[in-house]
């Protein structure tokens, strides 16, 4: 099969099991797993099999895999849709295949597949156990299996193929259907569990932020279709004339053309990734299931804002460069830089497992647009696929711990939150799969020197700040780092060493085979994926720095290797240790009961730090408040009911009084009244005149007819045609 | 002028005469009486006309049995003093109008054809009676009307008894 | 030599009479007498044309003869149902009899 007929039927597969499991397998676990995860594994093939293919092609960058179609007609030419393959989309096809996969096979577990049925569970609502009895005859509660199974196993189908769709397409448009895809499912995943309210806002919240940014999206695709007629990446990003003649045209505020349609692009990921101001929506989406939190906030959905900024670097820095920052990339840094610090901040103080590790990756992905604010272009995308990896890992991870903690809560009977990290403690002993899977993944996170693939691709950011000399964004990229060994070690000591702080962390089990296997994978991964992008420098030019190599062909010009420096490498290592330690220092003694360490020191700011800055309240008072208002008051009640729907019933009342009066005045008197006088007046003809004319008495017929007949004699005589 | 339309005008007078009479007078049994003054004068113009045999006729059916008839008629129709009071209704005179119209237009009519005027040709020695009697026993000429005629006074004479006789009885 | 207009304006004349007689008189009796009146001018205008005709051609005389006739049966059923008309409504009056109204 060529590569690119496989290009095309790369997002089938998990269409087709959302389609399927919707229409016929629902009732039917099994069927429905096996669908999902085998549309996962054949997409995953086919992800390995181009990947291999764009490997080993010579040049690849200069020659790529592509097939389009004509599809719209517009004039005299047609807007074409294709797929595509360069370097950038082979790598991102290798992450999204593996961690999509096993996002997959670990939601088979997760949902606890072959435990019993719950005893109150309801759809729409969490599992909250089943009571078993054992051969002694004493009653134990155990995890139940998820009533709405299939249900999930189809849109997480949905949403990879709306991951793949928007991944293999070569043009913004059919990247835009992609990401609306997912944007649709992260709304259906995230609301899951529909009976629980807080479930149902968190889901339209996601929903609204990122629409608030799609919409700038749509207007910077628009704006640039509109002015070079394509949206074809090859036509536009791959185009030195194109790029120059669009970072040299100015519009009328001021900065070139290609900086405000990056720009424009650029909200719609802002949206999408979650970055400051439209973040508020990242750890309410926490509500969802844990494979989707996976999903959405490491493998897939965030990803591709970041993807999509990597694409469009080329116009964000056409006008300039590495050396030159354009308008956008100065947008891009500044929000990149300061929503990693500010994510990082907030992360320190929270309790809760996975809203430690969402404000994580709301940081870390301000890493990677602050990095492509730099023109840092390779080591953003080297950070994106690392990061993939480890978050997926920590998450599924977290979800793990998660289960094994409610498992606990089940069997003692005990009423904890499984996901607050002070009920948790000493797991190590209890689940040491997830121990040491977690540890891999926090550590890459920390970017803990040379055997974590997070240190790599960090260090190659922070490399690239200093080589520029960006140091603004150098420090608070360290100061942010810093703060991110810390919250993470922080979380792997109060979840995993110590000794337990309630009785369900002491009765926690190690999760089944479906749930450790893909953490041991993506445990691997997120080791070895950075050994493939050590700079040369480091091995004495013996290995060449290959994924510099590799995605640096995706521009046009390839970015030019950094002249390497030891100082940068220093400060990661120096930053990552320093936070570990730091973060085990303080947390390694935290007993059952205590409060957080952190909040006697810190005061009110600790206490701006848990409630995330009042983000979400100024938002609420000051954008939704007046929203609400102009929805309700202003358009429905006043322009809608009051003046349209006045103006309507007016003029149908105008109308029914007109046709009353037709009806009553003209109609029914004139109209009525010449038939009813018609009809009487022939009545009244032959009423009266049937007594003149027909009385019985022949003499009078016969005078009758003799009249007639002499009169019509003599006109037929005199006047004889 | 001739004795002969001295004659004729004296019967055409009495059957004119006569004729408004029966039409106008109010007594029944008079009017019946007009009318065989009016057929006395019809036979006298047949006799003028040489058809002697049909003036004898007119007199013996005519007057002798339809008007006797007739008499008869009117004595069992008899209402007290009926004959008292307009024996014209009311559309006599739009009757009379149109008569006259009638009369008029047949004279202009007949007026406009040749032979209106003509004089009769002299009757020489045919013997116009055996003609007649020939002629309704003979088969090529008028035998078939001459019995159809019996059979209708035949079908007259049985229908007249029929209608008119007193059913009384029957319909108890 | 009496011109046949005098007979054909005489018989005109008792037909119109007669005519007038049918169509005015009350009496039901009366309107037969006129209807005999009419009969006879017919008669007249008969025999009238036959002999200033051809006298050898016996069908004017012969049709009068039929006239006759007809007239006798015809008063005959006639007065027949007068009589009987008399016997059941109590009135001769033409314009009494009018039960064929509408």
């Amino acid at each position: 099969m060529t590569t690119e007929q496989i290009l095309w039927l790369l997002p089938l597969p998990p269409l087709l099991a959302f389609v399927f499991i919707i229409l016929f397998t629902n009732r039917w676990k099994v069927l429905s797993f096996s669908i999902a995860v085998a549309a996962a594994a054949i997409s995953w093939i086919g992800s390995m099999v181009i990947f291999s293919r764009a490997v080993a092609l010579h040049e690849f960058g200069k020659f790529i895999f592509q097939s389009n179609i004509n599809w719209l007609p517009t004039g005299d030419t047609y807007l074409r849709i294709g797929v595509m393959v360069d370097p950038l989309t082979a790598v991102t096809l290798f992450f999204v295949g593996w961690t999509v996969l096993m996002i997959f096979i670990y939601s088979i577990g997760y949902h606890n597949f072959g435990k019993p049925k719950g005893d109150h569970d309801r759809a729409g609502l969490q599992p909250h156990g089943a009571t078993v009895k054992d051969e002694h005859g004493h009653a134990h509660t155990e995890l139940s299996v998820e009533p709405m199974f299939s249900r999930f196993f189809a849109f997480i189908g949905l949403f990879a193929f709306g991951m793949y769709t928007l991944v293999v397409s070569d043009n913004l448009l059919t990247l835009f259907v992609g990401w609306e895809i997912m944007g649709l499912c992260s709304y259906l995943l995230i609301g899951f569990w529909y009976g629980k309210p807080s479930a149902r806002a968190a889901a339209i919240k996601a929903f609204m932020t990122t629409r608030v940014g799609d919409v700038f999206m749509l207007l910077g695709i628009v704006y640039l279709y509109s002015v070079t007629g394509t949206l074809n990446y090859r036509e536009i990003f791959y185009n030195p004339e194109v790029l120059h003649v669009l970072g040299n045209t100015y519009t009328p505020l001021g900065i070139s053309v290609a900086s405000a349609i990056a720009i424009l692009i650029f909200i719609g990921i802002i949206g999408k990734s979650a970055q400051w101001p439209l973040h508020v929506w990242l750890p309410d989406a926490m509500e969802g299931p844990t494979p989707v939190s996976a999903m959405i906030h490491a493998a897939t959905m965030v990803s591709a804002g970041v993807y999509l900024a990597i694409r469009i670097y080329p116009l964000a820095s056409a006008g300039g460069g590495v050396h030159n920052l354009t308008p956008a990339m100065m947008t891009m840094g500044i929000i990149g830089c300061f929503t990693a610090l500010f994510a990082a901040t907030i992360a320190v103080a929270q309790n809760d497992i996975k809203k430690v590790l969402a404000y994580s990756t709301i940081s870390q992905l301000g890493f990677m647009i602050a990095a492509l604010g730099i023109g840092a272009y390779v080591a953003a995308a080297f950070h994106l696929v690392t990061h993939a990896f480890f978050k997926a890992l920590l998450f599924l991870g977290s979800g793990s711990v998660i289960h094994g903690v409610e498992h606990g809560a089940l069997h003692t009977g005990e009423h904890v939150d499984p996901q607050d990290m002070f009920n948790m403690g000493g797991l190590r002993k209890k689940m040491p799969i997830t121990f040491w899977t977690f540890l891999i993944g926090g550590l890459a996170l920390s970017g803990f020197p040379f055997v974590t693939a997070g240190f790599w691709s960090k260090d190659e950011i922070l490399a690239d700040a200093f080589a520029h000399g960006q140091w603004l964004v150098f420090f608070v990229l360290v100061l942010a780092a810093t703060l991110t060994a810390f919250y993470t070690m922080r979380q792997i000591t109060l979840t995993f060493f110590g000794a337990p702080r309630t009785k369900a962390a002491e009765h926690a089990k190690e999760t089944p085979w479906t749930m450790t296997l893909p953490l041991i994978l993506l445990g691997v991964f997120a080791v070895v994926a950075g050994w493939a992008g050590i700079p040369e420098a480091l091995t004495a030019g013996t290995i060449p720095n290959w994924f510099h190599e590799f995605v640096g062909a995706t521009l046009f010009e390839h970015p030019e290797p950094l002249v390497f420096n030891f100082t940068p490498m220093l400060d990661s290592i120096l930053i990552s240790l320093g936070g570990l330690s730091l973060g085990w220092l303080v947390y390694r003694k935290v007993k059952a009961g205590d409060p957080d360490p952190l909040v006697k020191p810190m005061g009110p700011v600790h206490r701006l730090l848990r409630n995330k800055w009042y983000f979400d309240e100024f938002y609420a008072y000051f954008v939704v408040k007046p929203t609400i208002w102009m929805s309700e008051v202003f358009t429905s009640l006043w322009m809608d009911r009051m003046v349209i729907d006045g103006i309507l019933n007016a003029v149908g009342g105008i109308i029914g009084r007109v046709g009353h009066a037709f009806r009553n005045y003209f109609d029914a008197p004139v109209v009525n009244g010449f038939g009813d006088f018609l009809g009487e007046g022939t009545k009244w003809i032959g009423k009266e005149s049937a007594p003149l004319v027909q009385r019985g008495r022949i003499q009078g017929y016969m005078v009758a007819s003799l009249t007639v007949i002499i009169i019509l004699a003599v006109a037929f005589f005199f006047f004889r045609p | 002028m001739t004795a002969l339309q001295i004659i004729f005008l004296l019967a055409a007078a009495v059957i004119l005469i006569s004729a408004v009479m029966v039409t106008a007078t109010r007594n029944m049994v008079h009017a019946a009486l007009w009318l065989i003054a009016t057929l006395f004068g019809v036979a006298v113009i047949f006799a003028v006309l040489e058809a002697g045999f049909l003036a004898v006729v007119q007199v013996v059916v005519y007057i002798g049995a339809i008007a006797i008839m007739f008499i008869f008629a009117v004595m069992l129709t008899r209402r007290e003093m009926l004959d008292k009071g307009p024996q014209m209704n009311k559309r006599a005179w739009l009757a009379g109008i149109l008569c006259v119209v009638i009369f008029a237009s047949l004279i202009y009519m007949l007026s406009s054809w040749v032979g209106f005027n003509q004089i009769p040709l002299l009757v020489g020695n045919a013997d116009t009676l055996t003609l007649l009697g020939q002629s309704l026993l003979l088969p090529s000429a008028y035998l078939l009307p001459f019995e159809v005629a019996s059979v209708l006074l035949l079908a007259a004479l049985v229908g007249a008894v029929y209608v008119a006789s007193n059913r009384k009885q029957e319909e108890k | 030599m009496i011109p046949l207009s005098w007979f054909l304006i005489l018989s005109a004349a008792l037909f119109s009479i007669g005519l007038f007689g049918v169509m005015a008189r009350k009496n039901a009796v009366a309107i037969l007498l006129s209807v005999e009146l009419m009969l006879n001018a017919v008669n007249i205008n008969l025999v009238a044309f036959w002999r200033y005709g051809n006298i050898v051609n016996m069908a004017g005389q012969v049709f009068a003869i039929i006239v006759f006739a007809v007239a006798a049966a015809e008063v005959a059923v006639g007065l027949a149902l007068v009589i009987s008309v008399y016997r059941r409504f109590n009135t001769v009056v033409a314009d009494e009899i009018d039960l064929m109204k509408w």
